[in-house]
């Protein structure tokens, strides 16, 4: 008797848990509202339903964990008064919010209905594979939304295949970061050119003094955005007119620019940094020079993180031989699921999010967004210090709209691109093969492309 | 009426909820991973998955970079388990005798082995640091010349298996002691009557006695150890340079980076295949040697 039953027991409880085990795989987002900006009593019952055309319906939004989420997760409740609208949000870790988003559009799920994503990264995938609904009927309907207010290099990132794939929230360009006080001590200019960049490092590079003259991404993905300006200052590109180009003669110097500066002024155990790295050391006072993106900026100038807080000067990109040329995209956008459920509701999210005041707001807390009157707008530079406002409107004049190469299996081109540098900075003497290798690799990915 | 049909059938009805759960988690995933593998698929609602044969495993198994995957993967495999038995059986064995704080010091054996993987990363990250890390401070205090640890492609997959090592050698001491146990104090008596010394007896008793719980221990760290992906992805994510990459690892970067389903399958059918045989080896050998004391 009592082993029959501690069997009935076992075979219970191995059901149990396989239910629960369903239950967790096929649950969706909708009631895991973890975010504290919802307040918990919903529907707002007052009766001008007329004025409030969206009263009673709600939408998911997943955003990444972004100082962007953090300045409008406060608004919300303010467009959830105004439209009667509910909203859900969700905020994920980068790599896990590109997981969750392509495990859930994989499995053709309604939510969630508006998320943050990187046109750059993986606009043309999500685009491609069906999960993006084009935004291009919808910009030009509200007059009020002014779409051609916002940066024609910004919304040219957001466009795959002609359509509007998504909104840019955030806006950044690469730019050089100094230290003042020890380029002052040592006389010396803030350098304009990369040659000058790089006499100046040297200078500043004393190791057995704990000093190190330039830091910036040395590992294999993340640093191809940060050598993409270094490459199309001495004229190269990743691709042109479908044909790789990283084993050109530029290409070739600029990539062993990069490399070189990193391996003999760069801090040790730089091939293994990505940003958080590198600003960490330069917020140490390691380091004389950075260069990375201005959307960071406060990593450098925040006194909680950075220990040379009121020390750092920020200068445009150093020009090559072929001028200063930072890249100037949008790393930060706002897209409808292909498959929500109410596309009325998520567009009418996304035009209040990116509306002309609600970008005022989110970029006085610090966020550069694309709206060319919210720059004009003296109120819209308060959240930057002066002096990054005034490299800011300088990087956006010779900006390029792309930072990495611009095909579809964005991963696999960046790893191909940064051989090359991670070599070089390896040590590496004979680079032309390792360029020409990885070009061979580039073309494979650009070619595979064409077939889709 | 019912109650007869129940009765009767009642064997394969206690055991259905067990066959459910096999076949929907673990078999129905396996299948669907082995049916990708000979696809071709990014995921797209549009562009269904193309047949391509077996055009994914052609790919791999001619590429550079799936070998040296799977060199790191058996390199970092072999050296970690070996370690680990070694220091684990050591460790049991000095545990295994009275002194005071005994169990202080077991508790504060386990705690790398319950320590949350990717914190633990985290931390070694922090340990392995050039500039401001421990590791290198211990080296700088005791006048050698300090290292680049993870920064290095030459280092960093030894590094690694310094912190495998730490982190589960207290298994492996844990069924050791349990192994000990059980060891009857009869031979060693009878050794001492003889006069063996401690060495001998370790030798000649202790050790053939325990391997069994050995192979055990073994066995079951190596297939943790092929399939570590924590502790990597936590720390370098398979660099400097590819260099610590893993088939685990460059099979999450086919599937979550490159978006290629069908090749990030048949990686993964590959990988099972080589778990799956090293795994039956083991249990082999096991028999085998199990049978020279019969």
């Amino acid at each position: 008797m009592n082993k029959s039953r501690k069997r009935w027991f076992g075979g219970g409880l191995t059901l149990a848990l396989a239910a629960s085990l369903l239950a967790g795989c096929g649950g969706n987002s909708d009631n895991n509202s973890a975010s504290g900006s919802n307040s918990p009593s919903a529907p707002a019952a007052s009766g001008s339903a007329a004025a409030k055309p969206f009263e009673g319906k709600s939408i998911n939004l997943v955003t990444a964990n972004h100082p962007w989420a953090e300045a409008i997760k406060p608004l919300i409740p303010d467009f959830e008064a105004a439209t009667g609208m509910k909203v859900n949000v969700e905020s994920f870790f980068e790599d896990q919010l590109t997981q969750k988003l392509t495990v859930q559009f994989t499995a053709g799920s309604e939510t969630p209905d508006v998320f943050m994503f990187r046109p750059l990264q993986e606009g043309k995938l999500f685009f491609k594979n069906g999960w993006l609904h084009p935004l291009d009927e919808y910009v030009n309907k509200d007059p009020n939304y002014d779409f051609a207010d916002i940066s024609k290099s910004a919304v040219g990132t957001a466009t795959v295949d002609g359509k509007i794939a998504g909104i840019p929230i955030i806006t950044e360009q690469e730019i050089l970061y100094y230290r003042k006080d020890l380029l002052q001590a040592a006389g010396i200019e803030v350098p304009k050119t990369i040659d000058e960049l790089v006499v100046a490092a040297k200078k500043l590079h004393d190791p057995s003094k704990g000093m190190y003259g330039f830091v910036a991404r040395g590992q294999r993905s993340p640093l191809v955005t940060q050598v993409s300006s270094f490459l199309y200052g001495e004229g190269a590109d990743f691709l042109k007119d479908d044909k790789a180009t990283i084993n050109t003669p530029e290409a070739v110097k600029a990539f062993t620019t990069y490399g070189t500066l990193l391996k003999d002024y760069g801090p040790p155990g730089v091939l293994n940094m990505s940003w958080p790295q590198a600003f960490g050391i330069f917020g140490q006072g390691k380091v004389a020079f950075l260069t990375d993106a201005n959307s960071l900026y406060k990593n450098a100038t925040d006194p909680a993180k950075s220990q040379v807080a009121d020390k750092v000067g920020f200068a445009p990109f150093p020009a090559g031989s072929a001028g200063s040329k930072p890249y100037n995209i949008t790393s930060w956008g706002l897209a409808v699921n292909a498959k929500s459920a109410d596309k009325e509701a998520a567009w009418e999210f996304i035009k209040w999010a990116t509306s002309k005041e609600i970008v005022l707001k989110t970029q006085e807390k610090g966020n550069p967004g694309a709206r060319a009157s919210v720059w004009d707008n003296p109120e819209g530079t308060t959240g930057f210090p002066p002096e990054l406002v005034a490299v800011i409107k300088e990087s956006v004049k010779g900006g390029v709209d792309h930072d990495r190469p611009t095909v579809i299996n964005v991963g696999e081109a960046r790893d191909a691109v940064g051989e090359i540098v991670q070599k070089i900075m390896t040590g590496e003497k004979n680079i032309q093969p390792v360029a020409d290798k990885a070009n061979e690799a580039l073309q494979a990915i650009i070619d595979q492309d064409k077939n889709k | 009426m019912y109650t007869s049909w129940f009765d009767r059938n009642l064997k394969w009805i206690y055991v259905l909820p067990a066959v459910i759960f096999v076949l929907v988690m673990m078999l129905f995933p396996i299948l669907y991973t082995v049916r990708i593998s000979f696809f071709e698929w990014s995921m797209s609602a549009i562009t269904p998955p193309k047949w391509v044969g077996f055009d994914n495993y052609k790919t791999l198994l001619t590429q550079e970079r799936f070998w040296k995957a799977t060199g790191h993967t058996i390199s970092f495999t072999l050296v970690a388990m070996v370690l680990e038995v070694i220091l684990g059986v050591a460790i049991a064995m000095l545990l295994s005798r009275q002194f005071r704080g005994k169990n202080f010091v077991k508790t504060v054996f386990l705690l790398p082995m319950v320590a949350t993987p990717v914190a633990m990363g985290l931390v070694w990250l922090l340990i392995y640091e050039p500039t401001i890390g421990a590791a290198n401070m211990l080296l700088k205090s005791m006048g050698l010349k300090p290292l680049l640890w993870l920064a290095s492609p030459n280092q960093a997959l030894s590094s690694l298996i310094i912190v495998d090592v730490w982190q589960w050698t207290p298994m492996i001491a844990l069924i050791v002691m349990a192994g000990l146990a059980t060891i009857p104090s009869e031979p060693y008596e009878a050794a001492d009557v003889d006069g063996a010394g401690r060495w001998r007896k370790f030798v000649s008793i202790t050790l053939p006695l325990l391997k069994p719980t050995i192979l055990v221990a073994a066995m079951l760290r190596l297939i943790d150890v092929l399939k570590t992906f924590d502790i990597i992805y936590a720390t370098t994510q398979g660099g400097p340079n590819l260099s610590t990459e893993t088939l685990n690892i460059y099979g999450y970067v086919l599937g979550f980076q490159y978006f290629k389903l069908g090749t990030a399958s048949s990686l993964l059918v590959l990988f099972f295949g080589l778990v799956m045989g090293l795994t039956l080896f083991m249990i082999w050998m096991r028999k085998r040697m199990e049978g020279q004391y019969d």
